[in-house]
């Protein structure tokens, strides 16, 4: 038996839990300088003056950039997603705000100095006179006529425009017996990593050459876009990914703080060291979520859905991130559908400009939205109809099968819900959870049964398909499978890693097919000067894409070992048994060799056959050709306590089907985190802006990232429907946890909240506004 | 994020503390555990050209018996105080309030005394202390004097001890054994602290009132006492009905802070329910 599927614990874990992670943190250059940045206290304003003069005078600065230093030397911030037939806006940002302030936090200078001390209290020495300009904030204000414009030449604050069709929606709605409508606004929240953003760069005039440490999801697309913004050949640029300390989507895109530094290591000739504060951090990375949905289904009846029809208003903030287009249209509408069989689709999906920190992908990036629309309008649906909201599910599921085209175009490699609910059901005892509920109420007490139907687009994905959509970037991935002399292996990977433990499941791979221990097996990525082309871990993509070419690459190399052990042993490859590493030979088990000694013979190549190029290694580009789709079943059950509103977790269960598994240990962490992530976007995680646009939630003293005592035990069952897509059979387990959680708790309170009739509520669920919803709902004559 | 530059200075005595302070006046800031004062200083939302780090003064750090009161130094730590036997057999509602404070690692660092200094609207002991009639020891180079609790809170971050004062001892009179005390937090998911918090003493005799103490925090800018409620339930019979009227005036007539998470009207109802429900378990129904 291989170690693919064993519960092999993490080789990353003891080198990072005995403090030898080596974070950006951890750099430290000679001569190395520091940046802090001067930010913008308003949302909207004017920059009339910016007076540095006594900053640039303060023992220890170095020196004072405003965006006139920038001037004709850098170029804005390009975005990577242009979506088709969108009529999407130009717009790029500044490196620097030039003009005016667009969002609180945005960047409007920055103090380089000799010590960290120094460059902060220097930083409070800049002047900046702005005029203030009204703001806006929320995505479905923003696109009123009057409204404040974030950007002058982008009429409503419209920066695009994505509209998807598909079926026959006048006759869906004409058949239907009621047409559901519902309004839902998913708040905004944030991926919030432990570690913070930071950079270093260090430019080598000699080579003119720039080395940029980045905590980054994808090194090579950061290597591109600087290249771009600093007008740098790529090749003299180097990004190296020290270890991350956390991502979900934060560390994605290409941020204007990580340019700036650059841009200052070059002129000033001396390292540049960046790390932002946790304040920084929630005042100018990126947020997430924040799409409000105008949403109507026409229904059956008997609760079957003929057609989806509405429009989503996505909050992109007050610049494109890299990839935030994609995240309010592609990635989102797309699979709003999720696992049921629904014939007609009519969404049109704007992404709007407001005076707010730029949204993107927080784990899930579209899809979770997508996700909490369609489950929360499923159990509306249900209430609407009188029916069980399992019922309603079961009556739309999809049938099982392989490659079934949805009514959006995309084809869902393999499916097969029904299984998947059916177990969660049964495990949780479904019929009982129901019947307790109904005994309880008689005693004035309020649980709440949330079951979701979950799907995730993973493993990104066919190049020509995400060009299509408008990405600017491919998304096959690469590996290198390397077998040294000793008969040691790097595997060589594009994708990058930053807690998904992909040092441990790729071992486990190579390890398979080569018969080569993991513990001889090293993962090497995130240095473009060490690393062939590849593009990052995001999307739950690290297994199925990147997984999957560190397979092939194995299997090429192996495919040689087997040939030239033939040649050594005198015999043909036919002739030959593998087993634990040795190959054998089968009419004369005494004449072996193990793929070690095959190595070694591979490499000093005394004597290979004619035409055999020495070395073992082989690299594979690996463009899958088609998404994968992990899909599942959670349950929870909560108790909301009336009088006050909190609410107390009593279960939450977890069917996921992610395909194959590659190692079961870490399929639980990555579900329970997504599913931690997921309950702390409902209930606990919020970013709130002011009318006026100030941060009101802007430290852990105001948002609540959800704590030990905060969640669940959580229960994880797994149903296995192997991808049709790779060879490994794999789909992709890191989101699907926060994209079913986020909406699975959502049902669970407001199925408590039932009794007093409540339909729906917008999150998060904070006890005030359950409270609060339980008054207005007993005022306006709900009963309980 | 980096504190503005500052000097700190260590005394080694109580009475060097105290010569420090004096000097400096309004231009120090005494840090005790630091739980409170380090994270605003880094954020810069509190600076000060001094800082007297008095953590080291070990003669402040104590739990004894005196006088019919429980004496805790000023440096005792949260978790020194929630896991007292002394305290946890005479006044257990003051263990359970130490035990409610944040996490153990903050409560291994910081300090009762700090605590009530800081004199942070929702934080937990003030309620518990209001109810219990705590006085506070202060002392400067003049003397010392002692504050009763609730004389001691002003307003947020603010007291009554003088500039050149250091708060050194809490003293709790330990409580008539017929009274029962409790204590209720909803805490907030963020930090711990408390949206609302409420503490209820409560001496019945038969069916009738005889004492009530109740305070709250998290409310308005200090924690307080409910004078007015107590004086409702002095003498009465204690039903439910008469529990819920006079819960009915909590926080009335008061400004009560309002933020995102909990507006005004939801801090109120929360302080109502927990007095009720306080009211209720130590009446024993």
């Amino acid at each position: 038996m291989g170690v693919v599927g064993q519960p092999v614990k993490r080789k990353e874990d003891r080198r990072l839990i005995t403090g030898y992670g080596e974070f950006l943190e951890d750099i430290k250059l000679p001569g190395m300088l520091y940046a802090v940045f001067v930010r913008s206290p308003l949302a909207h304003g004017k920059i009339v003056s910016i007076d540095t003069s006594e900053a640039e005078n303060y023992p220890g600065v170095v020196a004072v950039f405003t965006a006139k230093d920038l001037e004709g030397k850098v170029n804005d911030n390009p975005v990577a997603w242009i979506v088709p037939d969108s009529n999407q806006a130009d717009v790029k940002r500044p490196l620097l705000a030039r003009d005016k302030v667009r969002f609180m936090g945005e960047p409007v200078a920055v103090v380089i100095a000799e010590s960290r001390q120094a460059a902060y209290d220097a930083a409070e020495l800049v002047y900046v006179d702005y005029e203030d300009l009204p703001a806006v904030v929320q995505a479905d204000e923003a696109v009123k006529d009057g409204a404040p414009l974030v950007h002058e030449h982008v009429p409503n604050n419209i920066a695009l425009k994505w509209h998807v069709k598909g079926g026959d929606v006048e006759k869906a709605f004409s058949e239907a017996d009621r047409i559901i409508k519902q309004r839902i606004h998913i708040h905004r929240a944030a991926p919030v990593p432990l570690e913070p953003r930071g950079a270093v760069a260090k430019y080598n005039p000699g080579k003119d050459k720039l080395t940029v440490w980045v905590t980054t999801q994808n090194a090579h697309i950061h290597r591109f876009l600087l290249s771009v913004i600093l007008n740098e050949p790529e090749h003299k640029i180097r990004v190296i990914t020290p270890d991350v300390g956390g991502g979900f989507g934060a560390k994605i895109p290409v941020y204007i703080e990580e340019a700036v530094v650059s841009f200052a290591a070059m002129q000033l000739k001396r390292p540049v060291k960046w790390v932002e504060t946790r304040s920084e951090h929630f005042v100018s990375s990126i947020h997430g979520r924040d799409f409000i949905g105008e949403l109507e289904f026409a229904v059956k009846n008997d609760g079957k859905i003929l057609g989806i029809r509405g429009k989503n208003y996505g909050n992109l903030g007050a610049y494109y991130s890299t990839i935030s287009p994609g995240c309010v249209t592609v990635l989102h509408g797309l699979i709003l559908p999720g696992t049921y069989d629904i014939q007609a689709f009519d969404y049109e999906m704007y992404g709007v400009f407001t005076n707010t920190a730029p949204t993107d992908a927080d784990r899930g990036a579209g899809r979770p939205e997508a996700l909490f629309f369609l489950e929360r309008m499923v159990d509306i649906i249900a209430q609407e109809l009188g029916l069980d909201p399992v019922e309603v599910r079961k009556k739309n599921l999809l049938p099982p099968g392989e490659n079934i085209k949805t009514v959006t175009g995309l084809v869902y490699d393999s499916a097969d819900y029904q299984k998947a609910m059916n177990k969660a059901l049964e495990i949780a005892d479904y019929e009982g959870l129901r019947k307790q509920q109904e005994e309880l109420r008689k005693e004035c007490r309020y649980i709440g049964i949330g079951v979701v139907s979950h799907i995730d687009i993973c493993g990104f994905a066919p190049s020509k398909v995400v060009g299509a959509v408008g990405l600017q970037a491919g998304q096959w991935e690469s590996a290198i499978v390397r077998v040294h002399p000793t008969g040691k292996v790097t595997i060589v990977s594009g994708a990058s890693p930053h807690g998904q433990g992909s040092d441990t499941t790729y071992s486990q791979i190579v390890s398979d097919i080569l018969g080569i221990p993991i513990e001889d097996i090293e993962l090497v990525y995130g240095d473009t000067d060490a690393v062939q082309m590849g593009w990052g871990t995001y999307g739950s993509r690290g297994a199925a894409t990147g997984g999957t070419a560190v397979a092939k690459a194995a299997k090429k190399v192996f495919e040689k070992a087997k040939m030239l052990a033939a040649h050594f042993l005198e015999t043909e490859e036919e002739n030959l048994e593998f087993k634990d590493g040795v190959f054998i030979r089968k009419d004369n088990p005494e004449k072996k060799i193990t793929i070690q000694d095959v190595a070694l013979q591979a490499n000093v190549a005394w004597n290979l056959p004619e035409g055999v190029e020495p070395g073992l290694e082989a690299e594979v580009f690996y463009d899958p050709s088609n998404f994968t789709y992990p899909f599942g079943t959670h349950i929870c059950v909560v108790e909301v306590d009336p009088e006050t509103g909190q609410v107390d977790f009593l279960k939450y269960l977890a069917v996921d089907d992610a395909g194959n598994i590659l190692n079961p240990l870490l399929a639980d962490g990555q579900v329970q985190g997504g599913i931690v992530h997921g309950i702390g976007h409902s209930m606990y995680e919020a970013i709130v802006y002011s009318e006026d646009g100030q941060l009101l939630t802007g430290s852990f003293n105001e948002y609540a990232l959800p704590k030990a005592h905060l969640v669940p035990h959580i229960e994880n069952h797994y149903t296995i429907t192997p991808s049709n897509v790779n060879e490994l059979g794999v789909k992709g387990i890191g989101e699907a946890g926060a994209i079913a959680a986020q909406v699975c708790v959502a049902n669970a309170i407001i199925d408590a909240l039932k009794p007093f009739g409540i339909k729906h509520l917008d999150s998060p669920y904070t006890p005030a506004r359950i409270w609060k919803a339980i008054q207005e709902a007993k005022q306006n004559g709900g009963n309980a | 994020m980096i504190p503005a530059t500052f000097e700190c200075y260590r005394p080694k005595t109580v009475d060097e503390a105290l010569s420090l302070i004096s000097q400096y006046k309004d231009e120090a800031k005494v840090l005790a555990g630091g739980q409170s004062l380090i994270p605003m200083m880094k954020l810069r939302f509190a600076r000060y050209p001094v800082i007297i780090d008095i953590g080291g003064l070990d003669e402040l750090r104590f739990i004894k018996e005196e006088d019919g009161k429980i004496k805790i130094g000023a440096l005792t730590k949260h978790r020194e105080v929630e896991k007292s036997e002394l305290i946890s057999s005479k006044i257990p509602v003051l263990s359970y309030c130490a035990s409610e404070i944040a996490d153990i690692q903050v409560r291994n660092m910081g300090t009762i005394g700090g605590s009530l200094a800081h004199a942070d609207p929702s934080a937990d002991f003030p309620p518990v202390m209001l109810v219990l009639e705590a006085d506070v020891v202060a002392k400067s180079q003049n003397g010392e004097r002692t504050i009763s609790v609730k004389d001691l809170f002003v307003s947020v971050f603010e007291t009554s001890l003088k500039e050149d004062e250091l708060l050194t001892e809490v003293q709790i009179p330990i409580p008539d054994n017929n009274m029962k005390f409790g204590y209720k937090k909803f805490p907030h998911p963020a930090t711990g602290f408390a949206v609302v918090n409420c503490a209820v003493g409560l001496k019945m005799n038969g069916n009738t009132v005889e004492d009530i103490r109740v305070a709250f925090g998290g409310m308005t800018t200090s924690p307080y006492r409910d004078y007015e409620l107590e004086e409702k339930l002095k003498g009465k019979e204690l039903n439910d009905s008469l529990i819920e009227e006079v819960s009915d005036s909590i926080g009335e007539g008061k400004d009560i802070i309002s933020d995102y998470y909990a507006d005004a009207d939801y801090r109120k109802h929360v302080a109502k329910t927990f007095f009720k429900r306080l009211a209720n378990e130590l009446r024993g129904s």
